[in-house]
C-alpha cells in the first residue's frame, strides 16, 4: 500500500555525457501495475534499480508515500526487483529460495515452511518445493522468481521484462497470474519492457520512454487513439502520418479536406489514423472518403495488410482477409476512414 | 566406423591414464621400500631384512619430525589463509572490472611464478633482515604468500568472470544485509574456487624450500628442510619415512578435493575465461 512518485530522477553514469535517463517524473498511485515503455537503453532498467535502491541517482528523487527513499539502503526499501532471468539461487532448492526473504527477515523455520508452501500453492507449484531451479522450466523458474518476490509481500513490487522470455501461450497464463496475485495483495507494481504489448496486455497505465526521457503516461488505449507525436505513434505501430494544417473541425491535407472529431488540435500539425481503423468505404461516397489505389497486399494469416496510394501519399491498412481477398494489385478501392479514429499531432 | 574411433579413444585414454599413476606412484614405490627396509644393496629386488626402525626414529621426539610436521601444516595453513583473504577480492576485481592497468597488475601477480624464486628471495631477504622479519615463521609464512598468491587469484578471477553480480543485488532486493549477502550467495557461488586456489595454495606453501630456507634463517625448519638434511646425510630409510609423511597431506587433500578439480568446473579456468 504505497503510493510512489518519482522527481526529476537523472542518471548520469560516470564517463557518459548524455544522461542515461533525463529528468523523469512519474505519480504511481497505490496498488496500480504501473508499465515503463521503451526501446532496450531507453533508461528503463536505470529507473527501476534507483526505485530499488541498486543504483544512485545523479539527481532527483524517489519517494514512498512522500517520504524520500533515497537514503535507505535497497535492503530495507520494501522494494522487492524481480530480474529478467529470474536469477533463482542455484545452490538452494526451490522452497529455500521462495523462503530466502523471510530468513532473511529472522522469521521461524516452521512458518517460513508454512508460508512458502501457501506460496508455491498460489503460483500452481505446490509439489516442487524440493527441487533445484535447474531442473525447472523457463515458466517455472519465473513463478518461482515471483513467489519469492510476493512471500515477503513488499511495498512495491518491480519487474524486468516479466513475459519477454516465455512462449506466447505461457504468456497469457503469466500475465493472469501476475494480475490476479497483485490485485489480491494489492502490491503498487511497475514493470519494465520493450515490448508494447506486453505493456498494454498486463499494466493499468503506461509510461512511454524514449531516449531518457518520459514522452506520454496514460491509460494503455491513449496511445492508440491520442499519441502525443510521431514517436510515440510509431513505437505502438501506427504508419500513417499526413502533413497538413487543421482548423479543428477539417483537416486539409494532400488526401483532401477531411472531417475531424471534436476537440482536435488547430494550426500546422499531421493527421494519424490507425491502419486497423481503415475501412472500405460503403456504397454511399460520403465523408473522409478516398479512392485508393492497391499498391501491395500483404496476407498476415489472421488480417491482411495492404499498401495503398491516395494520390501521391502511402496510407497503410489492415483489414479482414475475407473483406479483401476478391481484391488484386492495382485494383482501386474505396476507403473510409471514420471520423472518430482520426487524431491530430502537433 | 564410429565404434572403431570410439575403440580407438578409449585405448588412448587408458593407455595415458596408466603412463600418468606410472609417472607419479612409480617413483613413491622406492621411497616406501627404503622406509622399512634394514639395508637395501644391489642387485638385490628386494630388501633382504625388513624393519620398522625407520619409521619409530621419525615419530620419536628427537628427531622432530613430528614438531616440524606440526609447524609445517600451521605454515601452509596460515598461508592459505591469508591467500585466500587476499586473493578472492583481488580476483573479484581482476575477473569482474575492466580498470586502467589491468594487464599490469595481472602480470605482476603472475611474475613470482614465471621469474625464478632464487632470484626474487635475494632481494626479498634484505628487506626482511631490515624489518626483522628473518628466522621468524611470521617472515616465512610471508615469503610464502609470493608463490601461493598467484595462483589463488588465478583460479578467483576466473571463478568471478564466470559470476554474475546480479544474483547480490537480488539477494540486496529480497531484504539481504551486504555480509548476509556474501554468505549465503556469494561463498557458496564461489567455494569451488576456494577450495581449488586454497589448495593450490597450501601445497605450494607446504613444498617451498629455499624461501623458507633464507628467510627461516635455519631457525624454521619446515618438513622440507629435514627431509633434505636426511636426504643428504645418505639415510635413505628415515628419508623414506619422511618423504611418505611428507607427500601425505597432499594425497589426502586431493582426495577431498578431486571433483572440483574437474575439467568441467570453472574453478580451473583462469584469466582465459575473462
Amino acid at each position: 500500500m504505497t503510493h510512489v512518485s518519482i522527481k526529476e530522477l537523472t542518471k548520469v553514469y560516470p564517463g557518459a555525457t548524455e544522461p542515461s535517463l533525463d529528468r523523469l517524473s512519474l505519480e504511481i498511485p497505490t496498488g496500480e501495475l504501473t508499465a515503463l515503455l521503451g526501446p532496450s537503453g531507453c533508461g528503463k532498467t536505470t529507473t527501476m534499480k534507483m526505485i530499488a535502491g541498486l543504483l544512485e541517482p545523479t539527481s532527483g528523487d524517489v519517494t514512498f508515500d512522500g517520504r524520500s527513499v533515497l537514503k535507505d539502503k535497497p535492503e530495507d526499501r520494501g522494494v522487492v526487483m524481480v530480474f529478467q532471468n529470474y536469477l533463482l539461487f542455484p545452490y538452494m532448492s526451490v522452497a529455500d529460495n521462495v523462503g530466502f526473504g523471510l530468513k532473511m527477515r529472522k522469521v521461524d523455520p516452521v512458518e517460513i515452511k508454512r508460508r512458502v508452501g501457501e506460496m508455491l500453492e498460489l503460483v500452481k507449484l505446490p509439489d516442487l518445493g524440493d527441487r533445484k531451479p535447474s531442473a525447472l522450466s523457463g515458466g517455472q523458474q519465473q513463478r518461482v522468481a515471483l513467489a519469492r518476490a510476493l512471500i515477503v509481500q513488499p511495498n512495491v513490487l518491480l519487474l524486468d521484462e516479466p513475459l519477454s522470455n516465455l512462449d506466447a501461450h505461457l504468456r497469457f497464463e503469466m500475465r493472469d497470474l501476475i494480475r490476479s496475485l497483485q490485485q489480491e495483495m494489492g502490491i503498487t507494481t511497475i514493470f519494465v519492457t520493450h515490448d508494447q504489448e506486453e505493456a498494454v496486455v498486463l499494466a493499468d497505465r503506461v509510461a512511454l520512454i524514449l531516449d531518457g526521457r518520459m514522452k506520454q503516461y496514460d491509460l494503455p488505449d491513449a496511445f492508440y487513439k491520442r499519441p502525443v507525436d510521431e514517436a510515440t505513434a510509431r513505437f505502438f505501430g501506427g504508419h500513417n502520418f499526413v502533413p497538413g494544417t487543421s482548423d479543428g473541425c477539417r483537416f486539409d491535407s494532400p488526401l483532401g479536406k477531411l472531417t475531424l472529431p471534436e476537440g482536435a488540435a488547430t494550426g500546422q500539425g499531421k493527421l494519424t489514423f490507425r491502419p486497423e481503423n481503415v475501412r472500405i468505404a460503403p456504397e454511399a461516397a460520403g465523408q473522409n472518403t478516398l479512392n485508393a489505389v492497391i499498391a501491395d497486399i500483404i496476407y498476415l494469416g489472421t488480417q491482411t495488410r495492404l499498401k495503398l496510394r491516395v494520390g501521391e501519399t502511402e496510407v497503410d491498412a489492415i483489414m479482414n482477409p475475407n473483406e479483401v481477398e476478391t481484391f488484386s494489385v492495382g485494383d482501386t478501392l474505396p476507403i473510409y476512414l471514420p471520423i472518430s479514429t482520426l487524431w491530430v499531432i502537433r | 566406423m564410429t565404434t572403431k574411433e570410439t575403440l580407438g579413444i578409449r585405448s588412448f585414454r587408458v593407455l595415458t591414464g596408466a603412463v600418468l599413476i606410472t609417472w607419479l606412484i612409480l617413483p613413491l614405490v622406492p621411497l616406501a621400500i627404503w622406509s622399512f627396509a634394514k639395508g637395501w644393496f644391489y642387485p638385490d629386488l628386494l630388501p633382504r631384512n625388513w624393519s620398522l626402525r625407520a619409521w619409530e626414529y621419525a615419530m620419536s621426539d628427537t628427531s622432530g619430525v613430528l614438531a616440524s610436521l606440526w609447524l609445517t601444516i600451521w605454515i601452509s595453513l596460515v598461508a592459505t589463509f591469508l591467500s585466500v583473504l587476499v586473493g578472492v577480492p583481488a580476483g573479484r576485481a581482476l575477473g569482474m572490472y575492466k580498470f586502467r592497468g589491468k594487464e599490469i597488475v595481472e602480470l605482476l601477480i603472475l611474475a613470482p611464478t614465471i621469474v625464478p624464486g632464487i632470484a626474487v628471495v635475494l632481494g626479498i631477504h634484505s628487506i626482511f633482515i631490515s624489518l626483522g622479519l628473518t628466522n621468524s615463521v611470521e617472515g616465512v609464512i610471508l615469503v610464502h604468500l609470493i608463490p601461493t598468491l598467484p595462483y589463488m587469484v588465478l583460479v578467483m578471477s576466473g571463478i568471478f568472470a564466470n559470476y554474475d553480480p546480479a544474483f547480490e543485488a537480488q539477494a540486496r532486493s529480497l531484504g539481504a544485509s551486504p555480509l548476509k549477502t556474501f554468505w549465503y550467495v556469494t561463498l557458496p557461488a564461489i567455494r569451488p574456487g576456494i577450495i581449488v586456489g586454497g589448495l593450490f595454495a597450501f601445497l605450494v606453501s607446504w613444498s617451498q624450500y629455499i624461501l623458507t630456507l633464507l628467510i627461516g634463517g635455519g631457525r624454521v625448519e619446515t618438513l622440507p628442510l629435514l627431509l633434505f638434511n636426511f636426504a643428504t646425510s645418505g639415510r635413505n630409510d628415515i628419508t623414506g619415512a619422511i618423504g611418505m609423511i611428507y607427500i601425505l597431506p597432499g594425497i589426502i587433500i586431493l582426495l577431498l578435493t578431486a571433483k572440483h578439480l574437474s575439467g568441467r568446473s570453472g574453478a580451473v579456468g583462469g584469466f582465459g575465461q575473462i
